[in-house]
């Protein structure tokens, strides 16, 4: 890909140089660069099986439980290789959070779920528990819901609260970036909303890289695009100049609904 | 009509027909368990018959049955007395009987030998007459008893204090014999002062002995003369008694009084008779102790081996073959277990132990000879495939995102283990460890080559140092099944305790069982998801 596929970004958190990802034999990603931007959100968007969630599930190392996954080239996190042996995953994920497409609260009680992160990490200071649990709970909108039943199981929420406490699990370990894979698909319109306002208000503290398929909601919480097709990625640039006058005829196609 | 095949109609009632079969058989089993298990100890009317020929007999009426030949019916009689009939049953056709009566007198004795006595109470002798003040001669009778009983509680002391010289005496030779083993002469003042200790011990023994037969010859004076339908007299010590009753005079809350006291001595009596009467408890014991230690094996064994499988292993070739391998094991004849119990554990592992730290008794095996632990064992090598094939299906039922969902968030793959899914999937695997359980209550073939007696002489748990005796052998209810009604010299008097026992271990499998879905279904509260 050359560079005019791309716009320049000056102060990247992630940058994806050369990457080509393989599942057995048939190639998922082809060379894909890409430098996803410091405190904005970014959002991956192109048809079904393009590679957007293999391409984000790269950048925690997700792809490690594939056992037929095979990753090639370069990912850098703040300037630190994170596709080598010898990176610590654990610290990794907990420096890059997830929330995933089906909102999978753990069957334990609500606070438990937000602390979980810390707990793993061996974090046991009660007040600092928390208090990490009443500013993830905020910052996940979902606090004066639930703050009464804290200790109640947090499989009785209805499915908006429950993919918003997932954000609010992830946010809790302080990650430098949350990558978010369709975290609104299976959600109502009405909880689509909170989340996505909740998206707009999280990008101050948090980098946020999130696929969807809904082009709708990529122009309305992101400040970049990136448009993947079959593996490969066409174009990546700011979000209004993207959806307004895009320079490939393939995004164009595909945003306006033409394919996809 | 082709609508009628088209909807599915006879698909329906072929479903629900087999499963009405199914539920049928289960419900017919359980019932003719009941019936015949729940009236055993129900005390039963005594009929005397006159016959044609002028001859009586005396006894419970048991059934009837049309006769072979001819018409009418036929009664069967449990008469007793075996040292004077020689059988405790007899069949007498109805047309033979000139009158059947159950006459207020008739004594039924629950002895310690011979089983029960059909008769009428004659009278006390002498002695046992001095050791009463009441008038009324039954009443007197029962005063006179419950006294022989007191005095017998002293021979139980002296059988403790024999029980206790005899295991000194066995560990002071254990100790000579090991010493001897080592190459110390037989002049050697350590084993000559084991000598002396067991000369002491010897001494003590023939003294208790004495002291026993003494005692015993003493309490054999104290007798009651009963007589039987014919008239015959017998003159029985009264220690020799168990119980004694009228049954056709008593109320019926004498009888309810009557079969709790056999209830009582059911679930906390020692077997007499050869196990044909007196209590189960020995049996219980073992049964409920061998499931226990089988668990302890099985349990941790499968469960650990079932998360290797699915969480660490690389799926593939192997672990499906592996996989298949476990099914297979689980539908391998139990007696080959057992074959294969026998060879390992009890001649491979405990003939290795006997040789390596027990040399000095040899050939007298300590642990190569069956016993509850070689059993437990056994049993557990029998279970752990139903305990692996349930772990791995309760962890593959957890859905994908919840292991994401940990691991995303900077768990490890261990941490995700321990807090999140084995949790969940503890429903999963208590109802394999159900399973396992009941499968492992129900096995009766691969104890009897590893470790199960007839009678054992005590249980693998005592007081006696170290407690817990896993190298003894045991006694089990469904050996005692098959012991008792198809091994005893009596099949037909040993017949109720066949439908007793076999209550008693559906009882057992019942309430472990129960107790397993109570925890079972209070985990499935915690840690399952309702949304999904």
């Amino acid at each position: 890909m050359s560079e005019t596929h791309s716009v320049m970004v000056t102060d990247p958190i992630v940058q994806v140089k050369n990457l080509d990802f393989y599942y057995g034999t048939s190639k998922a990603l082809h060379n894909i660069s890409l430098d996803f931007p410091r405190n904005q959100v970014t959002a991956l968007i192109g048809p079904s099986g393009c590679g957007k969630s293999t391409l984000l599930r790269c950048l925690n190392r997700m792809n490690d439980l594939v056992d037929v996954a095979r990753v090639e080239g370069s990912i850098l996190l703040d300037g630190t290789e994170v596709n080598t042996q010898e990176m610590d995953v654990i610290e990794l994920r907990r420096r890059v959070g997830m929330v995933f497409q089906k909102s999978n609260p753990f069957p334990k009680t609500i606070y438990e779920n937000v602390v979980y992160g810390l707990r793993i990490a061996g974090v046991r200071d009660k007040t600092v528990l928390d208090e990490t649990v009443e500013r993830s709970l905020r910052n996940a909108a979902l606090w004066d819901e639930v703050k009464d039943r804290l200790h109640e199981s947090a499989l009785g929420m209805s499915g908006g609260q429950m993919q918003r406490l997932c954000i609010a699990r992830a946010i809790a370990v302080n990650p430098e970036v949350v990558l978010m894979d369709e975290p609104c698909s299976a959600l109502d319109p009405k909880s689509t909303a909170r989340v996505e306002e909740l998206i707009s208000e999280l990008r101050e503290k948090y980098t946020i890289i999130i696929v969807t398929h809904n082009m709708q909601q990529a122009a309305r919480v992101s400040d970049y695009t990136a448009f993947l097709f079959e593996g490969v990625m066409v174009e990546f640039g700011i979000t209004e100049a993207l959806f307004v006058k895009p320079r490939y005829k393939q995004t164009e196609d595909y945003i306006t609904g033409r394919f996809g | 009509m082709k609508s009628f095949w088209k909807k599915g109609e006879p698909f329906i009632w072929l479903t629900g027909g087999a499963l009405s079969v199914t539920l049928l058989m289960a419900a017919v089993l359980i019932i003719v368990v009941l019936v015949n298990g729940l009236g055993v100890f129900w005390p039963s009317r005594v009929a005397t018959a006159k016959l044609h020929d002028g001859g009586a007999v005396m006894g419970e009426v048991v059934r009837s049955e049309p006769v072979f030949e001819g018409e009418g019916e036929r009664l069967q009689f449990k008469i007793g007395n075996r040292e004077l009939y020689g059988l405790d049953f007899r069949w007498v056709d109805n047309s033979d009987i000139s009158s059947l009566e159950y006459a207020d007198d008739s004594v039924v004795l629950e002895r310690m030998e011979y089983g029960n006595f059909y008769g009428r109470f004659v009278g006390l002798n002498a002695e046992s007459l001095a050791t009463t003040t009441l008038q009324d001669p039954w009443q007197q009778l029962r005063q006179a008893h419950e006294h022989v009983m007191q005095q017998k509680k002293q021979l139980d002391a002296i059988d403790d204090q024999l029980a206790d010289a005899s295991r000194r005496m066995e560990s002071s030779q254990r100790k000579e014999k090991l010493l001897l083993y080592k190459g110390r002469q037989p002049s050697d003042p350590e084993i000559v002062s084991l000598k002396q200790q067991q000369d002491a011990l010897q001494g003590d023994f023939h003294r208790l002995l004495e002291q026993q037969s003494e005692q015993v010859s003493r309490l054999r004076a104290y007798t009651a003369s009963f007589a039987d339908v014919s008239g015959t007299e017998r003159v029985m010590p009264l220690i020799d008694l168990v119980r004694f009753y009228k049954p056709n005079t008593m109320s019926v809350f004498s009888k309810v009084r009557y079969y709790l006291v056999r209830l009582a001595e059911l679930f906390f009596g020692s077997p007499r008779e050869s196990n044909t009467e007196g209590g189960l408890f020995p049996a219980i014991f073992g049964t409920v102790m061998l499931i226990f230690v089988m668990s302890l094996f099985s349990f941790p064994l499968g469960v650990l081996a079932a998360i290797y499988l699915r969480e660490y292993a690389r799926e593939g070739l192997v672990v499906r073959l592996v996989r298949i391998a476990v099914n297979n094991l689980a539908g391998i004849p139990s007696i080959v277990y057992g074959i294969f119990g026998l060879a390992f554990f009890v001649y491979g592992i405990g003939g290795s132990i006997d040789r390596m730290f027990f040399p000095e008794q040899l050939p007298n095996p300590t642990f190569g000879t069956g016993g509850i632990l070689w059993a437990s064992l056994t049993l557990s090598l029998l279970t752990v495939p139903v305990v692996i094939v349930a772990t791995e299906e309760a962890l593959g039922a957890i859905p994908n995102g919840v292991r994401e969902g940990s691991l995303a968030l900077g768990a490890t793959k261990f941490q995700t283990l321990t807090r999140i899914l084995l949790p969940m999937a503890s429903p999963g695997i208590m109802t394999g460890l159900i399973l396992a359980m009941a499968r492992a209550a129900g096995e009766v073939a691969p104890l009897m080559i590893t470790g199960v007696v007839k009678i054992a002489p005590a249980l693998p748990v005592d007081g006696t140092f170290p407690f817990l005796h896993l190298d003894r052998k045991f006694m089990h209810l469904g050996f005692h099944i098959y012991d008792i009604g198809f091994q005893s010299p009596n099949v037909e008097a040993a017949k109720p305790m066949v439908f007793v026992t076999t209550l008693l271990l559906v009882l057992i499998v019942l309430v472990m069982s129960s107790v397993a879905i109570y925890l079972r279904n209070k985990m499935k509260k915690r840690y399952t998801y309702g949304t999904f």
